[in-house]
C-alpha cells in the first residue's frame, strides 16, 4: 500500500542531509511552507543551499532559517525587500552566498530539472550582467542564453489539499512555485490543510500528481499574513 | 515659466490606459504602472496578468476582505474576476516569454532611443541586487511599454542614447509614456507620438537632447 502521509513534520524531514539543496515554494509569504521551514530549523541540517523567490521576510520562516546559520547559499530572484533585514545583514557581512536569477528562469530551471531537460536556451537576460560568462546562441534571428536546470535534494511545498498518494491541489496564488519545486527534487514534502481519502480529490483538479510527492503532512491553517486564509 | 503643463500621475495612467485595446492580455509592473488598471476606458474588456500566477486579476479587496493567498506581484492582496484563473510560476512566465501577453507596462531608470531598458539596478556599489521578473517581462510581451517621468529627480533625461545603468533587456521597449510626451523606440531611434499641449517638438528635442523623428 502506498501511504505518503507522515505523522509529523519532524518525521517527514528526518532524512535531510547536511549540504542539501532545498527548494522552497512561496512568493513572499504566500504559499510559504512555514511549518516545514520551522521543521528544518529544528532538524538542524547545515551547509544548505536554499532556492526560493525571495530571501525571507521579517524574522519568521525563511528569515529565521537564514538567521540560524544553516544556509550557505541562496538562489533567488528578489532578495531585497522592505523586510529582508536578516538576509541583508548576512549578505553585507559576507556570511551568505547569493546567486541572483531572473524569476522566470528560476521557475523554468526547476521545471527543466523535473522534466529531465539537460539545459535550455532562453532569451531572458541576454546582453545583461546576469548572463555574463554564459553560453549564447542565435536561433532563427533571436538571441538566447544557455540555462541549466536547478535540481533539489529536497523540496518543501505548501499545498491546500492532498491524499495518501501525494496528489495535491493548492489555494489561489499560493500555488506559485509549489508545483515546479515539487517536480524538481528527489524528495518532496508537502503540507496540506485537508487530508482526504483516495478518490475524493477531483482528478481533473489535481495540480501536482502524487508521483512528484514523497511525504504529505497535515498542518492547521494559519491566519493571514503568514500565507493562509482569514478565519 | 513653461507654456505647458506636465501630465499628473493620474493623467499619465489615463494616457497609457487609452492605448490598451479591448481584449488585451496585460501585465502591469509594480509601482506606477499599477495605476493604469484604474483608468481603463469603460467598455474595454482587458485581462490583467500577475506574474505570481493569476489571469483576470481584479482590484484590491474591501477592507477586512484581504486574503493573503491571493496577492499580486507586489505582494498586496487583490481579487479575482469571474473568468479568472490560477497557474504555477513556470506557466506564468511561459505566458510572458512565449509572447502570449499583448502588453506589459514597466517603470524604468533609463530607456535608450533604440529601446534598451534599464530598470532593475542602479549599479550602486554595495547595493543588494534584486531582479524579480523584470528581465523576463522585458523580453516577453508582444509590446513592452515604459511609463515614467521624462526627467529624473535631479533633472537628467531618462531617455538616453545609451543606458549607463545595468541593462534589463536589449531593444525591448516599443513605447515610452512620460509626463511630457509619448515616444516610440525604433531601430533608428526615437519617433514622436505626442507631447503635452504647449510643448513644441523643438523644445522636446532640446530637453531630450536626441533627434526625435516626427
Amino acid at each position: 500500500m502506498i501511504n505518503k502521509i507522515a505523522d509529523s513534520v519532524a518525521q517527514a524531514l528526518a532524512g535531510v542531509q547536511d549540504g542539501a539543496t532545498v527548494l522552497i515554494g512561496g512568493f513572499g509569504t504566500s504559499g510559504n511552507p512555514i511549518e516545514l521551514i520551522d521543521g528544518l530549523i529544528a532538524h538542524g541540517a547545515r551547509d544548505l543551499t536554499v532556492v526560493n523567490n525571495n530571501a525571507g521576510n521579517g524574522d519568521a520562516g525563511l528569515a529565521a532559517l537564514l538567521k540560524s546559520g544553516q544556509v550557505r547559499k541562496i538562489i533567488c530572484s528578489f532578495p531585497r525587500q522592505a523586510d529582508s533585514w536578516v538576509f541583508d545583514d548576512l549578505y553585507r557581512s559576507g556570511k551568505i552566498e547569493l546567486e541572483l536569477v531572473p524569476q522566470g528562469n528560476l521557475a523554468e530551471r526547476m521545471r527543466a530539472a523535473g522534466a529531465g531537460v539537460g539545459a535550455f536556451f532562453c532569451p531572458t537576460g541576454y546582453g545583461t550582467e546576469l548572463a555574463k560568462g554564459k553560453e549564447t546562441r542565435e536561433i532563427n534571428g533571436r538571441r538566447y542564453v544557455l540555462e541549466y536546470p536547478i535540481h533539489g535534494d529536497v523540496a518543501l511545498v505548501k499545498a491546500e489539499r492532498g491524499d495518501r498518494w501525494g496528489n495535491l491541489s493548492y489555494r489561489m496564488s499560493a500555488r506559485n512555485f509549489g508545483p515546479v519545486c515539487a517536480m524538481a527534487a528527489k524528495y518532496t514534502v508537502a503540507t496540506v490543510h485537508e487530508l482526504v481519502e483516495l478518490g475524493e480529490m477531483d482528478p481533473e483538479a489535481v495540480v501536482t500528481p502524487g508521483i512528484f510527492v514523497s511525504r504529505v503532512v497535515k498542518v492547521p491553517r494559519v491566519a493571514t499574513q503568514a500565507g493562509g486564509i482569514r478565519e | 515659466m513653461n507654456s505647458y503643463q506636465k501630465r499628473s500621475k493620474t493623467e499619465l495612467a489615463q494616457r497609457v490606459a487609452q492605448d490598451i485595446f479591448d481584449g488585451a492580455y496585460v501585465n502591469l509592473g509594480i509601482g506606477q504602472p499599477t495605476l493604469v488598471a484604474n483608468h481603463l476606458p469603460a467598455g474595454r474588456e482587458v485581462v490583467l496578468h500577475s506574474e505570481n500566477g493569476i489571469l483576470g486579476m481584479g482590484p484590491a479587496p474591501a477592507p477586512g476582505q484581504e486574503d493573503y493567498d491571493l496577492t499580486n506581484a507586489g505582494k498586496q492582496p487583490v481579487t479575482l474576476l469571474p473568468g479568472g484563473s490560477f497557474f504555477h510560476h513556470a506557466d506564468s512566465f511561459a505566458m510572458m516569454r512565449g509572447g502570449h501577453l499583448d502588453i506589459c507596462v514597466l517603470g524604468a531608470f533609463q530607456v535608450s532611443a533604440t529601446g534598451d531598458l534599464a530598470n532593475w539596478s542602479t549599479g550602486e556599489p554595495g547595493a543588494i541586487p534584486a531582479v524579480g521578473g523584470a528581465m523576463d517581462l522585458a523580453v516577453g510581451a508582444k509590446s513592452t511599454w515604459v511609463m515614467m517621468d521624462l526627467l529624473s529627480k535631479t533633472g537628467e533625461c531618462k531617455v538616453v542614447q545609451e543606458c549607463s545603468y545595468p541593462l534589463t533587456g536589449l531593444a525591448c521597449v516599443k513605447r515610452i509614456y512620460t509626463d511630457l510626451c509619448t515616444l516610440e523606440c525604433t531601430p533608428h531611434g526615437l519617433r514622436l507620438i505626442d507631447t503635452v499641449a504647449g510643448l513644441s517638438h523643438a523644445e522636446l528635442q532640446g530637453i531630450v537632447g536626441l533627434p526625435i523623428e516626427l
